[in-house]
């Protein structure tokens, strides 16, 4: 049967062994075969994702990670937390239900690399700020399992004893800028002294974050010390604004429910 | 080893080692105060190490009788033994990683031991460490005994193998100071990822000259797919890894791709990882070493030629069903399905063009288990493809992304394929290498194949247990219409099965450790035999290269 299915392109086979026949007495032949052939599939489909418009929304109040949040963010990296967490809400009814509005393109705009992740062992984290506590959240990543007895996540108790380095924080967003994300020089410049004041809230330096990157900033101490600041400090800050980039799924997904 | 180099050979050795030692040097002092520092060290210790080596036996004799008459076979026989090295210490993380999800608290109350560190360690230990050198290592037999001619170059072929685990070491100390980019499966950060560019340039450039010397007037199939292997990878590699650096003095770069472009171009990388490391990389030792066993040819011409061109042009596209349902156009996702779905007929013409080899040799590999770790490898592979394709299409991805079924998934490919198309091919080559009669114990091979099966079926069957009963809770509605499992409900149901991987897996760690005892046992106590016609030969009278078709 296999047979007759395929004998209509018999012809083709026969040109097509023979003709490969003796292509592969050259070596450079089956480079350049291979390379033309495996390069269509990964220019078709990436190459238009930076060009069509609507690949990405529109959204006019999406804002930038602060110091502390992207140094938050980069301890996230650190840690493999992205190894058991998504963040990435799929557009299926029961992640809506459980986690919220599906995550937009947009949200990810200024995430480089993205941390969409692959698996959840643990629960999805895109819209996870602000759920809980900055208490709740330090407590769980001293000893998750105080609050949640049947976890399985790793202890975290160091960063709380980890003071955070911000010297590179300067270079850490001209490079961010230098790939696309929108800071300006002061903000660049002041990136030290931003992360410090955004964990002592109603110090001079909380002002100038403030004004630096607007009213809606988190400004916290956020690990529960005044002391100093602390690599806790940046985590749970990054944790507390994951989802409140812009407020564009919540707008639009409401609409469309009603 | 040293005396079959030449002396000119060993000064180049030196010049080269001695100049890595002092980049590593550079890079210890601009990156004093960062982890990347820590690795210059690194660097310099292993690059000075080589320097030391080479250096002392420098004006040992060198060879006197041509070489051309016979092939070079030392960095195959090191690139085996690190090979199996690697799977014990990355097979020895995966148990570990597997054992903190049934027991959280497994670990010393360090910052390096948790699971988000440690994980990259097995997954590119796996891939690259033992994959990864049991690839250049046998590639290098093959290209030399499918060309009938010697590796071109004494140096390079050390240069690749010992400069990829430099990049192997780097990779996972680094994950262990917490040094990543997060990308899955080309977690190590930009200076590793210049060094590895270098490395592969020098690798293609030997595969291409040693090609260029054969006495064979056609290039074999399976040179075509470690071609396929060599080529593409760098491509994707360059392309994913591109970065900016926020500092030239330390580790920390961010990807020049952001959300929706950079996750659709993570996958498309994560995703020909498989593709062109994990299966055509493998395939080329299928084709090589399953029939050499058997003494059978392969078994359609034709069906090789259709199955290596469809897997390379359609894989490429396959990426994007990791991304279904997520921010990523549509458009996207469903080209991803729609190839994943047509993979399915090369990668079966492959399966079916090595398991149809072995009609007429059935009772070989009855008695045989090296020869059964290669057939049940290749069952493997179909079994995989076809789950593969299965779980691609959008509403089978819905139940299973995220889930473990995906981690079942991706072990039945690289534990029922991967590793048993490699230990097999091992098993086949060892008494080959080091001219020994046969394995020190076939019966420790035996223990090996049915530890190794057993592991992974029971792995994988955990897996899908607890995939599926995970995606079915989370999706689970009461009748007033609310979810009925919270997340934490789901992680309960998950530890009985979390526990049985941990079994599995350490089934599978046991054979591969009695694999490493079996091999360098035949070193030491196996007597010697020297095989006919190991050496490249122009006569068509000789022994064909490869059993020929037709």
């Amino acid at each position: 049967m296999l047979r007759k299915i395929l004998k209509p392109f018999s012809k083709f086979f026969e040109f097509h062994a023979r003709s490969h026949y003796r292509a592969e007495r050259h070596s450079m032949a089956l480079t350049i075969g291979i390379i033309a052939a495996s390069a269509v599939g990964g220019f078709v489909e990436i190459a238009p994702l930076f060009s069509i418009d609507e690949t990405v929304e529109a959204a006019p109040d999406m804002r930038v990670y602060t110091p502390l949040e992207q140094a938050g963010r980069d301890i996230y990296i650190r840690e493999g937390c992205y190894a058991c967490h998504s963040q990435m809400i799929r557009s299926l009814r029961d992640e809506v239900d459980r986690y919220g509005p599906y995550s937009l393109a947009v949200e990810s705009q200024y995430d480089h690399p993205m941390l969409w992740g692959s698996k959840r062992t643990g629960p999805d984290l895109a819209r996870v700020g602000e759920k809980f506590s900055d208490e709740w959240q330090v407590q769980h990543l001293v000893d998750p399992r105080s609050l949640v007895p049947e976890s399985v996540m790793p202890q975290y108790a160091f960063l709380l004893d980890t003071p955070l380095e911000t010297a590179s924080l300067p270079g850490r967003l001209a490079a961010l800028r230098t790939v696309g994300v929108p800071y300006s020089d002061e903000q660049i410049e002041n990136a030290a002294e931003d992360a410090r004041g955004q964990a002592y809230p109603d110090s001079d330096q909380a002002y100038a974050v403030e004004e630096r990157y607007g009213e809606a900033t988190n400004i916290r101490f956020f690990d529960g010390r005044r002391d100093r600041l602390t690599e806790m400090d940046a985590l749970v800050a990054y944790l507390q604004i994951m989802g409140g980039l812009t407020d564009l799924p919540q707008e639009t997904q409401f609409a469309e429910g009603e | 080893m040293m005396e079959r180099l030449t002396i000119a050979e060993r000064q180049q050795a030196m010049l080269l080692s001695g100049g890595l030692a002092l980049v590593g040097l550079a890079l210890a002092i601009v990156g004093r105060g960062d982890a990347m520092g820590v690795h210059g060290w690194i660097t310099m210790i292993f690059a000075g190490g080589l320097f030391f080596v080479v250096g002392n036996a420098l004006y040992a004799p060198a060879p006197t009788d041509d070489r051309a008459t016979s092939y070079y076979d030392d960095p195959t026989k090191v690139g085996i033994l690190i090979s199996l090295f690697w799977a014990v210490i990355a097979m020895g993380m995966g148990v570990w990683v597997a054992a903190q999800l049934a027991w959280p608290d497994l670990r010393f109350d360090a910052p390096w031991s948790s699971f988000g560190r440690i994980r990259p360690v097995h997954t590119s230990g796996v891939i690259f460490g033992f994959g990864g050198n049991a690839l250049i290592a046998t590639s290098y037999h093959v290209m030399q005994r499918t060309s009938r001619a010697r590796l071109a170059g004494h140096v390079s072929p050390w240069f690749v193998l010992l400069g990829f685990n430099l990049f192997c070491i780097i990779a996972a100390s680094g994950y262990l100071m917490g040094i990543t980019q997060s990308k899955e499966y080309a977690e190590p950060e930009w200076y590793a990822d210049i060094w590895l560019v270098v490395v592969w340039v020098v690798y293609f450039v030997l595969y291409m000259r040693t090609l260029a010397r054969r006495n064979e007037p056609h290039i074999y199939v399976a040179n075509w797919y470690y071609m396929a292997f060599i080529l593409v990878v760098a491509v994707l590699h360059i392309v994913n890894n591109l970065a900016v650096p926020a500092s030239f003095s330390a580790a920390k770069s961010y990807s020049a791709f952001s959300g929706v472009q950079d996750a659709m171009t993570q996958w498309w990388y994560g995703h020909n990882a498989v593709a062109f490391f994990l299966t055509a990389g493998f395939l080329g030792m299928l084709y090589y070493f399953l029939p050499k066993r058997a003494e059978r040819p392969i078994y359609s011409y034709r069906l090789s030629i259709l199955s290596f061109w469809g897997i390379v042009f359609f894989y490429i596209w396959a990426g994007s069903h990791h991304l279904h349902y997520t921010a990523v156009p549509q458009w996207v996702q469903t080209l991803g399905m729609t190839f994943s779905v047509m993979l399915l007929v090369p990668s079966w013409a492959s399966a079916g063009n090595a398991l149809m080899t072995l009609n007429g040799a059935w009772g070989k590999v009855r008695d045989d288990a090296t020869l059964r770790f290669m057939m049940v490898a290749a069952v493997f592979y179909g079994l995989s493809t076809f789950e593969g394709s299965f779980m691609a299409i959008r509403a089978v991805n819905s139940l299973s992304h995220y889930t473990d079924w995906t981690v079942g998934h991706v072990h039945a490919g690289a534990m029922g394929w991967v590793a048993l198309i490699t230990f097999g091919s091992i098993y086949a080559l060892v008494p080959i290498l080091w001219r020994r009669e046969s394995m020190y114990s076939w019966k420790l091979v035996e223990w090996h194949f049915w530890l190794a099966l057993g592991g992974t079926v029971i792995y994988v069957f955990a897996m899908w247990n607890s995939g599926i009963i995970q995606g079915l809770m989370w999706r689970t509605y009461t009748e007033s219409g609310t979810l009925a499992y919270s997340f934490t409900d789901s992680l309960v149901a998950m530890h009985p099965y979390y526990v049985a991987r941990t079994i599995g897996g350490a089934f599978f760690l046991t054979g591969a450790i009695i694999g490493a005892f079996n091999v360098i046992m035949t070193i030491r106590k196996v007597h010697e035999q020297t095989p006919e016609l190991d050496y490249p030969t122009k006569s068509e009278a000789g022994e064909p290269a490869v059993p020929a078709a037709e």
